[in-house]
């Protein structure tokens, strides 16, 4: 098709832009129905604590309040406590999690009442007027001492604070590490990290009393699996509840990837009262509600020769799952657990990950959810291998690389398909000018100075294209992997795509219309794109983990094909010749040899609209559907290189370039992808330099605001230097792989490392994330000999 | 969040607001950009009875060259105070500091005046001040008076204003022949300072003749490194200004945080106020 470059890989402008740049997104908040009524929570402010008695009279009693409940008051309405969908063991412990407390508050946010009212200002207010009794008790916060022998426990009903453990193993991993030269051994710690979309979370319910139905809007990335788990969740019968993502949700991260306490409560409350319940999260509400990501100890081994010739890995994880399980929490750090290998070779591989309650908010999959922390211990450690055996740490990973070609076995277990990981560390070590940099810095150390420069690498493999519906099985996933797409011409020679995913900023529509204007031959303003409403999209699993193009995508492009096999027949039997005698190029059907005789799909749209004349068997109407479930993953690749400066006196970083050649396979839209890739980045390097939430003793969030928790701004970024190599997907017809978190995943292990460069001379081997002025120059006194 | 519930009344002079103030009581404040008061009521740490808007009254705003000293009026911008051209000499080291409070949108609502009353040890203007014994002008029911920024900011977001005093403005000696540095030191361009070293010098053939450092964020207060100052007189040379910085640990322990252990801040005052020597003094030989 010559007009398949029409649209997909144009960078046209997005048609979500217009309406958010002049202010018109149609976002929750904004949403008012008649009636409604507004929840606010009233939350414990300890870390542990049994909860003696709640009162909630003088709430009760305030102006504009129309009830007040402790969770005792609630205990009925639940049919099951909060879902957990992954449980990735046999004997994984997963605790009771409702959506209020009703004995014991585990953690600093843990809901213990709620407070209804005509506004939500005086929700507010009187939330303050409720009176609990706690029995404050001891909590642990840090993942390492919830494991220690005597560590309080998070629930007394588990003998410890494990829920799991989870383990994989490749190869003769001791044999492996017995005639090695070289093993390097290495300690990380992944911050814990607050995601921070820019809308808060919220939601409104709304009943029809007479009829026991349910509307429920909710800043969700998953409105289709949210209206599962809502209808087990309070017992109403799924086929009585219709969930609304609005068609603006402002980001998610994964932060909106689950089914959470407020859903539940406005929908229990709204069935209660009978009248709409809305709640809306305050910032720091959401500090303390919403879930948090990373918070894992990681050490790895690497077994080498004195070469730098990698044999095996081990890999022992201790991954904070926060109070409770939240939705797919345990089976985050699976999503790395095949990952701790990167994109190098060796012949075993062993990782162990135990999963670890804390009293402290529930964490979940955050942008990368396992990935980055994967690809921070291999980029970090391979690092430290190519110091041990004297090797340069571009030439240690090109050493290293899996041999290009299609379906590469990792010694992680997967295959690669689509392994091509030299061109990009080349194009990336171009962009440097690798030799230019390395000169200047012997410049640097010459002078002496304290500005002393450093580069680091980062050359990733990562997971997308969630999921073949049986490998998800084999991990106790509780769901399929599969997605949907409906594709309809309308009478008009329009197009509406319904689609399953679920966007929340990352421009489904203006993607999915480039994809179907093409298959269709129609203009891309004629495409329309329907979803989050499982009324108008009844199928969907929705969007997260990079896998909306790689599946739904790739449902939408089927679904458009299918309906260009319809057009044909339609075509044939109007202008009376063989199916096979026609061909088909941008939406036009010509009989081979008489290029004047065609059907347009608009006036073959009419066509079948009116059903006047079809052909036998065929049915009125031009629309197809498709569920697509990947018979494989993808696996996008490539190499980050940041370039910092370092004050050795005062211990700044300051990131001077960042280049990030990456490999997600064709790309629909340039603008778009260069978006993702820039977002993404922006979240690894505040990970590595910035972000950290940070827990007191008993259990206080310490970075409860924007004001300590740093989120980086523009100000604190150089401008980004993106590149792509292009090696298509075997997995998928359209070659597509994913690139919604790449940047996160690649990003912060390339910064560490150019720290470390840029000390290296001075005897610095690691900085801790994030790389704090203090942090830094501390490991310079520690290595000059000084105290750390 | 969402304030607490509060009374509002805008007034159109100062005799206006002043008697708004006193008749609101205790609980009434004055609001003037309201860049440090509403994130405190966003947050409930603040919950006034009524807030007295002042920023309607034209007497108290804009920037008045005095011939000796430059007076600048409390409603006056941060962002109309770092262009202001009356700041010449080492009184230029408002303009600088003020350039570099926060980002555009906080430098065109926030106000000197309001920094100023907020008291809050990690804002920038209060070591400027003190650095160039400025005066704060201060008016209540009982008339209008001055005082030394050196005896203005007595603790953590305390003052020497009483209740119903407004801050009208500052008064600045201009300090000509001096020069003026700003070191400040964040994670991240909005950010408070972790540290931040506001530096006058009046550098001379034969070295530096006079030096005054006022330190943000290294007590409750603002401080004055006197000491340092004392030490840095006379000198013209590079290891004689880091012999003189390590003085500044006879003040007051600086406090902990989670941006920074009093250990490393003390670190970082001396490594900033070598800096801003260096700068304010213009002499190439002595920056590294």
């Amino acid at each position: 098709m010559a007009t398949a470059e029409k649209y997909v890989g144009g960078g046209v402008p997005r048609k979500e832009d217009p309406k958010l740049l002049t202010g018109q997104g149609q976002f929750l908040e904004g949403l008012t129905l008649p009636g409604m009524l507004h929840a606010a929570l009233v939350r414990s402010p300890h870390g542990s604590a049994r909860i003696d008695s709640v009162d909630v009279s003088a709430a009760a009693a305030a102006d504009g309040v129309v009830a007040a409940y402790s969770g005792a008051d609630l205990a009925d309405e639940w049919a099951a406590g909060l879902p957990m969908a992954w449980p990735v063991t046999d004997d994984i412990r997963i605790p009771d999690h409702w959506p209020v407390a009703q004995d014991v508050a585990r953690y600093v946010g843990d809901a213990v009442a709620v407070v209804v009212a005509t506004s939500r200002n005086a929700a507010l207010d009187a939330a303050e007027l409720v009176e609990v009794d706690y029995e404050v008790l001891d909590a642990v916060v840090d993942v390492e001492a919830a494991v220690a022998d005597g560590a309080p426990r998070v629930h007394e009903s588990f003998d410890d604070n494990k829920s799991y453990t989870w383990a994989l193993t490749n190869g003769e991993v001791d044999e492996a590490f017995a005639k090695a030269d070289v093993v390097v051994k290495e300690r990380y710690t992944q911050p814990r990290l607050i995601p921070n979309a820019m809308e808060p979370r919220a939601v409104v319910a709304q009943p029809v009393p007479s009829t026991g139905d349910f509307t429920v809007w909710s800043t969700t990335q998953i409105p289709h699996v949210a209206k599962v788990l809502f209808a087990l969740t309070l017992g109403i019968p799924e086929s009585q509840i219709r969930v609304i993502a609005p068609s603006d949700v402002g980001g998610g991260f994964g932060s909106k990837l689950n089914v959470y306490a407020e859903e539940a409560l406005c929908i229990a409350l709204a069935r209660r009262l009978g009248k709409p319940v809305k709640w809306v999260a305050g910032r720091s509400e959401g500090y303390l509600a919403t879930i948090h990501g990373r918070d894992q100890v990681q050490e790895i081994e690497i077994a080498a020769t004195s070469d730098g010739d990698i044999l095996g890995y081990r890999v022992h994880i201790l991954a904070a799952m926060g109070a409770y399980l939240q939705l797919v929490a345990p089976g985050v750090p699976l999503l790395g657990a095949f990952l701790y290998c990167g994109c190098y070779g060796g012949e075993a591989y062993h990782f162990e990950c135990t999963g670890v309650f804390t009293n402290t908010t529930p964490t979940d999959a955050y942008r990368g959810a396992g990935r980055p922390e994967a690809t921070y211990a291999i980029e970090r450690a391979i690092d430290s291998l190519a110091r041990e055996v004297g090797v340069d740490p571009a030439e240690i990973r090109r050493r290293n690389f899996l041999p290009a070609g299609d379906m590469v076995q990792s010694p992680g277990g997967l295959a690669f398909d689509s392994a091509d990981y030299e061109p990009a560390l080349d194009r990336a070590l171009e962009l440097l000018d690798y030799d230019g940099f390395r000169s200047d810095q012997a410049e640097r150390r010459e002078g002496g100075g304290s500005r002393q420069i450093g580069v680091g690498f980062s050359s990733y493999v990562e997971i997308c294209g969630l999921a073949p519906s049986q490998v998800l099985a084999s991990l106790k996933y509780a769901a399929g992997g599969w997605d949907a797409a409906t594709v309809r011409m309308l009478p008009t020679g329009k197009a509406e795509v319904v689609t399953g995913s679920s966007p929340h900023g990352q421009g489904h529509v203006t993607s999915w219309s480039q994809i179907a204007a093409d298959a269709l031959g129609i203009p891309y303003e004629d495409v329309t794109v329907l979803h989050g409403d499982t009324h108008v999209a009844p199928h969907g699993m929705n969007t997260y983990g990079s896998r909306s193009l790689a599946v739904a995508g790739v449902a939408v492009h089927n679904a458009c094909d299918r309906v260009v096999d319809k057009a044909r027949g339609l075509a044939a039997h109007l202008l009376e010749v063989a199916p096979e005698d026609l061909e088909y190029e941008a939406g036009i059907f010509s009989v081979k040899g008489v290029p004047d005789r065609t059907k347009s799909m608009p006036e073959l749209a009419f066509a079948a609209w009116t059903a006047h004349s079809l052909p036998e068997d065929s049915e009125p109407g031009l629309e197809a559907s498709c569920v697509y479930d990947p018979p494989n993953f993808t696996f996008p690749f490539g190499t980050h290189v940041a370039v910092v400066e370092v004050d050795t006196e005062t211990g700044a970083v300051d990131l001077v370039r960042y280049i990030a050649v990456d490999d997600c396979g064709p790309v629909i839209n340039p603008v778009i992808v260069d978006g993702q890739v820039h977002g993404g980045v922006a979240q690894g390097i505040a990970a590595a330099l910035y972000e950290e939430a940070t827990y007191a003793e008993d259990g206080t969030l310490e970075t409860s605001s924007m004001v300590n928790y740093l989120v980086p701004s523009a100000a604190e970024f150089p401008s980004f230097e993106t590149d792509r190599t292009v090696t298509p997907s075997t997995s998928n017809p359209m070659g597509v792989k994913g690139i919604g978190e790449a940047g996160t995943i690649g990003s912060a292990p390339a910064v560490i490392n150019a720290i470390v460069d840029a000390l290296s001379h001075l005897g610095v081997t690691d900085v801790p994330m994030p790389a704090s002025p203090e942090r830094v120059w501390r490991a310079i006194q520690a290595a000059q000999g000084g105290e750390a | 969040m969402i304030p607490a519930s509060f009374d509002y009344e805008r007034a159109s002079s100062l005799d206006e607001a002043l008697s708004l103030l006193a008749a609101g009581g205790e609980d009434a404040r004055p609001l003037a950009g309201g860049h440090s008061l509403l994130p405190l009521m966003r947050l409930r740490l603040a919950r006034p009875s009524l807030l007295v808007d002042i920023g309607g009254i034209d007497e108290l705003r804009g920037v008045r060259d005095d011939g000796d000293s430059v007076t600048i009026g409390a409603l006056t911008t941060h962002h109309e105070v770092a262009g202001a051209a009356a700041l010449t000499g080492g009184s230029g080291l408002i303009a600088k500091v003020a350039e570099g409070i926060g980002d555009p949108q906080v430098r065109h609502r926030g106000t000197l005046g309001g920094s100023v009353a907020h008291a809050d040890p990690a804002s920038d203007l209060p070591a400027a001040l003190l650095a160039l014994d400025a005066e704060v002008t201060l008016a209540g029911p009982g008339g209008t008076r001055s005082v030394a920024a050196a005896d203005f900011f007595v603790g953590p977001f305390m003052s020497a204003a009483d209740d119903g005093e407004i801050v009208t403005g500052v008064r600045v000696p201009k300090r000509e022949g001096w020069g003026s540095a700003y070191q400040k030191f964040q994670r991240r361009a909005q950010d408070w300072a972790i540290v931040g070293v506001a530096a006058v010098v009046n550098w001379t053939d034969s070295g530096i003749a006079g030096a005054a450092i006022g330190l943000t964020n290294m007590g409750g207060t603002p401080l004055r490194a006197h000491a340092v100052e004392a030490a840095l007189t006379g000198t013209s040379e590079k290891a004689q200004i880091l012999a003189a910085v390590s003085k500044v640990s006879e003040l007051e322990t600086p406090p902990a945080d989670e941006n920074a252990s009093s250990e490393y801040r003390l670190h970082l005052a001396q490594v900033l106020i070598a800096r801003a020597v260096a700068e304010a003094a213009g002499c190439p030989g002595m920056q590294r």
